[in-house]
């Protein structure tokens, strides 16, 4: 049965990559719509009214938003190498840990990137802390799944790149070898696992996007 | 299961703590509730809930589950042979997971901004609340229930808001069954159930906990 599958996505969201990478490690074939955020294409619009954000997935023309409850549902759909695990108590801790990744652990991280020097102290404790809670969820494990990648992983995915953007941009180590065995560990196992390592954004426009991004937040937070 | 020991940690005025509570019901599971003081929090909450230290937190044979949404999927995935929450459907379960998620992202600090704000903030609250009332009553249409002819997750998640009107219609001065009467029916319709009505808060006693936390919050 031949199955229609599009991702509206950019070229730079951490969210669509999720599914990215969920869709070839499934070996599912969907077609990529590319999306201009400051441009919204009626296709969209149409498909997200709601929130009108990336990433949406339109199997045989139904569309799927929001990218965890995509995960979840590209999972269901095609259940060869499953990504949740099946016990619900495992699952629900991979639930609480991916949305404590996007909640809490984002927005510590950001508020880090985003302060100012003399700021920086500060909004790296709250990050650090952050940091040791989730270094622990992968003591003993190579990923947060166990040996292999899985929808913990794929959550947390935007962290292992943005990390060592932040690092280059920034000039600091966030994620020391020293504090954060696992957590580096896992970075570097994740980054270049085959598929994953086959999605990433390239870096130097990355690395543009974001400086640009810092230099706006720094001068609007500068007193005038 | 026989022999399961179930407790629920939460508070008597959280509509996320009545989420739990409505989904045991639903199920038939009987648990224990145990009402927290959030200003002078148990070792036993510290322990299950050390990363957010908020309730509700479901104990299930000493194991904690936290965070409201992901209890209710818990519960029904556990006690999967009752009443099923979510459907079987990928696709419709995609479609309950996004309304609830919805839910979660919008009504809570909106409702709170009714309360909490005064004067233009407040008129900005009170029809974003409105507008976000008639996107669900729009999602809803002709349903008997967000789950089709079967009370399911998205009722679960939003149904415990209810009690919470009153305070948000005194203090925001609007009835929402004026504006969005099939909503309130959905939500009569809910009331009716015994897991729901034994679960929700009386929304007087809601209006004054509202009533006595901004004088504790210095909110006028």
């Amino acid at each position: 049965m031949a199955e229609e599958v599009k991702l509206f996505r950019t070229w730079s969201s951490g969210y669509a990559l999720r599914i990215v990478w969920a869709l070839k490690l499934k070996g599912i074939e969907y077609e990529t719509i590319f999306e201009d955020l400051t441009n919204k294409s009626p296709s969209l619009l149409q498909y997200n009214p709601i929130h009108g954000k990336v990433p949406v997935l339109v199997h045989d023309g139904k569309p799927v938003c929001e990218s965890l409850v995509i995960l979840e549902y590209v999972d269901e759909t095609w259940k060869h190498n499953p990504l949740l695990p099946q016990d619900p108590y495992e699952k629900s801790m991979a639930r609480f840990w991916a949305n404590f990744g996007d909640d809490k652990l984002m927005k510590s991280i950001w508020q880090l990137f985003i302060a100012r020097e003399k700021d920086q102290d500060v909004a790296a404790v709250e990050a650090l802390e952050n940091l040791k809670l989730v270094e622990e969820q992968l003591k003993g494990k190579k990923f947060f799944h166990g040996e292999t990648i899985g929808y913990l992983d794929l959550a947390f995915g935007w962290f292992a790149d943005f990390v060592s953007i932040l690092e280059e941009i920034m000039s600091l180590k966030l994620v020391d070898g020293e504090r954060f065995p696992h957590l580096s560990s896992w970075i570097q196992h994740f980054m270049d696992a085959p598929v994953i390592r086959d999605c990433w954004p390239p870096r130097d426009k990355m690395i543009i996007k974001y400086q640009v991004m810092r230099e706006k937040y720094l001068a609007a937070a500068t007193p005038k | 299961m026989a022999g399961d020991k179930v407790v629920v940690l939460g508070t008597y005025v959280s509509m996320f703590s009545m989420r739990a509570q409505v989904a045991l019901n639903e199920k038939g599971i009987e648990y224990e509730k145990k009402e927290e003081d959030l200003a002078n929090k148990s070792p036993l909450f510290l322990e299950m809930n050390p990363v957010h230290k908020k309730i509700p937190v479901l104990i299930h044979n000493g194991k904690p589950v936290c965070e409201s949404l992901i209890i209710v999927q818990y519960i029904d995935e556990v006690w999967h042979d009752k009443n099923p929450l979510l459907p079987s459907d990928p696709y419709q379960r995609a479609q309950a997971r996004f309304w609830a998620d919805f839910v979660d992202k919008k009504v809570y600090d909106c409702g709170r901004r009714i309360w909490a704000t005064k004067g233009e903030e407040k008129e900005a609250a009170k029809k974003e609340f409105i507008g976000i009332m008639k996107t669900l009553e729009g999602e809803l249409g002709n349903k008997p229930y967000f789950g089709g002819e079967d009370f399911g997750y998205v009722d679960v998640a939003l149904i415990p808001f209810y009690c919470w009107f009153h305070a948000y219609e005194n203090f925001g001065n609007f009835k929402t069954e004026t504006e969005c009467p099939k909503l309130v029916e959905w939500a009569k319709r809910c009331m009716q159930r015994e897991s729901v009505s034994k679960s929700l808060a009386d929304p007087h006693k809601i209006y004054e906990f509202v009533v006595s936390l901004k004088k504790k919050l210095g909110i006028e």
